[in-house]
């Protein structure tokens, strides 16, 4: 048995030793234990290093809300957590953490140098220290904050662990399984609603866990707790354990993270690490509880120091003991009740020190009974120890003159500044709260949300009023849900009822200027920072906060936020309301990226669509590209190839014989309709009415702002009937729009709109001999350059598929795209490649398309295009209608901004020196003009040019359709690159080869 | 994340279904040609921003498929009510006072 472990005591199996390490040494604790309640077990205090004076801190609490005693967990490779909080993480065989923070050891680290210099480090000292000079900023303030920055050591593996996510509708939700949300789920589980009880802790019961000693209907509570439990699950209750309520949103919907395996010795294989649930609940009921406040004076943040109930919670609990003789001071009733357990339990407690000048009477006798020593309206002015806490110095107190120290020895210090109410929930609903002027805290006040609120939660104290109000709060979800709800009563005997004050830094017959008096313990806020932020300017509690990082830190002000207000407060010579509250957002603890991210991580982190021949190009060796959510082959490479020899040799074949390429990702739509020709020519900038059947179109599509969106190849299959072509990423986007505009400007035309990109296979053919493989596949048509000449479309078959044959071209080379249902795209492509073996028939990626297209000067959307980017500016003003009285877009191409002089305009650039440009390299004018030059475009598309032998690029460029022949400069790191200013069409600039 | 009724559907469905769509009830023009620079400015670019109950539109684009109105709360995030496209807009006061 550990020396620190009482016998008998607790709710750890002692029959069950689990033994695990702490910074390499070997304990032993028992199942049940928390790391921090282990530790504490063997008498280890000292956890961790605070994160800017690195004090030595050992836990403060023994829940969720501790800021100190942050350590590292790990299970294996990827399975290390870092900013675990010991008093959450259960013990389980092998357990190895680390504490973090330190260096070289724990109890000697050399960043405690910056406690010794704590006077630089005073609030705001971010703003103040790293102004100037401004070349100090790269070389030395930011490696110095880069280094220091951080809490714990972040993982470098990716994380082997799987997160589950899950929906859940409910009738109730109850969140906090303590004694007032288990009487309030009762009650409304057995008017017949669904419920849902949950609680962040191992087991259920909150408080009463710690409290064995009261007596409910006859019982003891434990005994009393299991028969509720039973009777919960008996009225179909669904209890969750493990499981915290992270935030609360619109229309009664809550996040909740269930921790699944962190405390299993052995994880279930395929079991996830967590579970997110998603929790849409008619009805919530909040009942959270208390949080208890630390006491602000000097030395509170020494290792033995720690809150009054988390000692009791160590003891009832665990069965551990925080030390051999413990010291008490405290402005709240509650702190009594541990002292009196811990002397119960054969401890001993030196004194009781309250703050307040006289305490119930029969707290006082209780206390007498037992021998310890009461100073009232006393107050704490220092602690003693380094690595651990030796003694406390307290000092009578009248009116506000502090009076002598005086030391007492203790090895444990329990301190309560009286106990906040949970309203981290409550807070992200936008519910107001409300400050109530005799307990000094908030309250929840006006809800927005269908939820109650019940027990500690609403500033009630004590088992008795919290069952009470617990079975109104369940009554009233009940009757909400329209349901007859029977209340029930509990006899509740040795309640333990309190009161308290809360209060600013406690007084002091020193130096408050010396005094390190801690507010947020994590990230090393003292009461002193507070007061300076406050003098120097800071009004608005939003801003102290910010300026002093107080409630900062990951505990999000759970200990500190009302001490910080209290203190604020006074310095502003302002009530606590007038200063207000932060506001409190969600998570409510800290929450692993894993839960959020779910199944959506790797493989399934978003979906990849495939085309009918993607099998086809994985079996045939492709290298994929991501193109919004598709997979496309990028190229083919062959044995011994690199990308940039499979691209020459792609588009070298292609315009020599013959390529192919699968286009199924094109966006498809399908315009129907008697007014099919009206919408078209209302969306499109180009004339469609005298497009006939059986032709095609290059179509522009603007927004209403003059821009372009999108473009594509449009079909006309016959009067009513438009087959319609969108880039790859654009297909969704151009059916919203188009949808839109018919839906709600033109719901008079007769159209019906849709998409089809899915419904199609589509395999490109181009090249001089694209007719010859062809030809002997296609049925029904006449493929002659006289019968189907260039931007033709027909219904034929091609290798016995019922097909729509386009001949358009995105190359420059005779060129035919063959759509056929998805389901025969892989016949088709198979068909193709077969029937082209005698040409030498060449499969091409994106990679190749891009640069065949770059070579004709075809833009691509999103490319050479970025939302600012007018038809004139792109060259393309011959794709409008001139005659036309209206299309979306076109009353801006007359505003005065897009007819103005030296818009950027897309052109062509030639490097003098041959080499390639980088795709976004900013253009100048002038090489030689001062820093920061003017910068005049960018470089939108690169590539190399097998057809030319050199490298071409397109760039926008101010003024560029008016400077051709110009030479332009690019300036990159080595040295600046010379181009000339051309026309986009850089191969077979009359079209002949689209002739053939 | 929002429940959302959609007028069309008869249901309240997930935020996840839907689409946003910008303010409600400003028409196209019938002849922009018609309009000056201001004129075509406001209708582009020009939105009331509203600190309150604000006209949007929003599409059931996972769903239906159709563009409906909504007023929605933009301090509470709160729908108001939707209604169909087309349909004249509520009267404001009779919504808040509902509320």
């Amino acid at each position: 048995m550990s020396r620190y472990r009482i016998p008998g005591k607790g709710r750890v199996d002692p029959s069950a030793p689990v033994t695990f390490t702490f910074d390499g040494r070997r304990y032993q604790g028992l199942r049940g234990d928390t790391v921090a309640s282990a530790l504490l077990a063997n008498g280890v205090h000292l956890m961790g290093r605070s994160f800017k004076y690195h004090r030595p801190r050992g836990a403060v609490t023994a829940g969720s809300e501790e800021p100190n005693a942050l350590i590292g967990t790990s299970r294996g490779p990827g399975r290390f957590e870092p900013n675990t909080r010991a008093t959450v993480q259960e013990l389980r065989a092998g357990l190895v953490t680390e504490s973090q923070n330190k260096w070289p050891s724990l109890a000697f680290d050399i960043g405690a140098v910056n406690d010794r210099a704590y006077m630089l480090f005073s609030a705001g000292f971010y703003y103040k220290t790293f102004m100037w000079p401004r070349s100090f900023w790269d070389k030395v303030y930011e490696p110095f904050i880069r280094a220091a920055a951080g809490l714990g050591k972040s993982p470098t593996e990716p994380d082997p662990d799987t997160y589950a996510s899950r929906n859940l509708h409910t009738d109730v939700l109850v969140v906090g399984g303590g004694a007032a949300g288990i009487s309030a789920a009762l009650v409304a589980a057995r008017s017949g609603a669904r419920v849902v009880l949950v609680d962040e802790n191992p087991e259920m019961g909150g408080s009463l866990l710690s409290d064995p000693s009261i007596r409910i209907d006859g019982q003891g509570s434990w005994a009393w707790l299991a028969d509720q439990l039973s009777q919960l699950r008996a009225a179909g209750v669904k209890l969750m354990t493990r499981t915290t309520a992270i935030g609360y949103y619109h229309q009664n919907m809550l996040g909740l993270v269930e921790r699944v395996t962190d405390h299993l010795d052995q994880p279930p294989q395929g079991a996830p690490r967590e579970r997110m649930w998603h929790v849409r609940a008619q009805q919530v009921i909040l009942a959270q509880g208390a949080l208890e406040k630390p006491l602000v004076f000097d030395g509170n943040d020494r290792p033995g120091v720690m809150l009054a109930g988390a000692a009791q919670t160590y003891l009832n609990r665990y069965g551990v003991k925080v030390g051999d003789c413990a010291a008490v001071v405290t402005s709240h009733d509650s702190a009594y009740y541990a002292a009196f357990d811990l002397v119960d339990a054969g401890g001993r407690v030196a004194a009781i020190v309250d703050t307040r000048p006289t305490v119930r009477a029969d707290l006082v006798e209780a206390t007498r009974k037992r021998g310890i020593e009461l100073l009232t309206g006393h107050t704490a002015t220092a602690t003693y120890g380094r690595l651990r806490v030796k003694g406390v110095r307290v000092n009578p107190v009248s009116g506000s003159r502090v009076g002598a120290g005086r030391k007492i020895a203790c090895d444990a210090l329990l301190i309560s500044g009286g106990w906040t109410p949970s309203l981290h929930l409550f807070s992200h609903t936008k519910g107001s709260l409300r400050w109530d002027a005799e307990s000094r805290t908030f309250l929840p006040d006006h809800k927005t949300e269908a939820c109650q609120i019940a027990g500690a939660g609403r500033g009630l104290w004590g088992y008795g009023p919290a069952l009470e109000d617990g079975v109104k709060a369940g009554m009233a979800a009940a009757n909400a849900l329209g349901r007859n709800a029977t209340p029930t009563g509990a006899r509740v005997e040795g309640d333990r009822p309190g009161t308290g004050t809360s209060q600013k830094e406690l007084p002091t017959d020193r130096s408050a200027g010396k005094a390190k008096a801690f507010v947020d313990f994590q990230n090393d806020v003292t009461a002193k920072d507070i007061r300076l932020a406050v003098r120097e300017g800071m009004r608005s509690i939003e801003h102290v906060k910010r300026y002093t990082t107080n409630g900062m830190a990951t505990d999000q002000g759970k200990m500190s936020n009302i001490n910080g207000l209290m203190i604020a407060a006074d310095a502003l010579g302002k009530e606590p309301p007038q200063v207000g509250l932060t506001t409190f957002r969600p998570p409510y603890t800290p929450t692993s990226f894993g839960a959020f991210a779910g199944y959506h991580k790797g493989a399934t982190f978003e979906l990849t669509r495939k085309t009918p021949i993607d099998p086809w190009a994985e079996a045939h060796g492709a290298v994929f590209e991501p193109v919004s959510l598709w997979r496309r082959a990028w190229y083919f490479p062959k044995a011994g190839e690199d990308m940039h020899a499979a691209v020459a040799r792609e588009c070298r074949a292609t315009r020599a014989s013959v390529g192919m390429f699968d286009a199924s990702t094109l966006g498809k739509i399908e315009v129907a309709g008697p007014d099919a020709v009206e919408f078209m020519n209302r969306m499109y900038t180009n004339p469609w009415t005298k497009l006939a059947p059986g032709r095609c179109r290059y179509g522009l599509l603007l927004g209403e702002d003059g821009f372009i969106r999108d473009d594509g190849v449009i079909g006309r299959l016959s009067q009513d009937l438009f087959h319609v072509t969108t880039t790859t990423g654009g297909a969704a986007r151009v059916l919203n729009m188009m949808e839109d505009y018919l839906q709600t400007e033109w719901p008079d035309l007769d159209v019906w709109l849709t998409s089809t990109t899915e419904q199609w296979a589509t395999v490109a053919v181009n090249g001089p001999n694209a007719r010859k493989v062809l030809a002997p596949l296609v049925e029904g048509l006449d493929m002659s350059d006289a019968a189907f000449p260039h931007m033709s479309v027909a219904e034929c078959r091609v290798a016995g598929l019922p097909a729509r044959l386009f001949r358009i071209s995105f190359t420059g080379e005779l060129g035919f795209e063959i759509n056929v249902p998805a389901r025969h795209g892989l016949a088709l492509w198979k068909a193709i490649h077969e029937a082209g073996q005698a040409y030498d028939i060449c499969p091409y990626g994106t990679e190749t398309m891009h640069v065949l297209r770059a070579e004709k000067g075809y833009i691509i959307i999103g490319q050479d295009t970025d939302g600012t980017v007018t038809p004139q500016d792109a060259g393309l003003d011959w794709a409008i209608g001139k005659a036309k009285k209206d299309f979306v877009g076109k009353r801006s191409l007359s505003r005065p901004d897009i007819v103005a002089p030296n818009r950027k305009q897309l052109v062509g650039l030639l490097t003098e020196d041959g080499s390639k440009l980088e795709e976004g390299a900013q253009i100048v004018l002038d090489p030689n003009q001062k820093l920061p030059m003017t910068m005049a475009g960018h470089v939108t598309s690169s590539y190399d040019s097998t057809a030319l032998g050199r490298p071409i690029a397109m760039a926008l460029i101010q003024g560029g359709l008016s400077r051709m022949g110009e030479t332009v400069h690019i300036p990159m790191p080595n040295g600046t690159i010379r181009a000339k200013v051309t026309s986009t069409n850089f191969y077979d600039p009359e079209g002949e080869r689209l002739k053939a | 994340m929002l429940l959302i009724q959609c007028p069309y559907c008869d249901e309240a469905l997930p935020e996840l279904e839907f689409a946003y769509a910008g303010e409600a009830h400003i028409a196209r023009p019938a002849d922009p040609s018609a309009l000056s620079d201001e004129e075509w400015r406001d209708f582009l670019f020009i939105r009331t921003n509203t600190r309150g109950p604000h006209f949007e539109r929003w599409r059931h684009i996972h769903g239906c498929g159709q563009f409906f109105n909504a007023v929605r709360d933009t301090v509470s995030d709160r729908f108001l009510m939707t209604y169909k496209a087309g349909e004249p807009r509520p009267v404001l006061n009779a919504l808040e006072a509902a509320e």
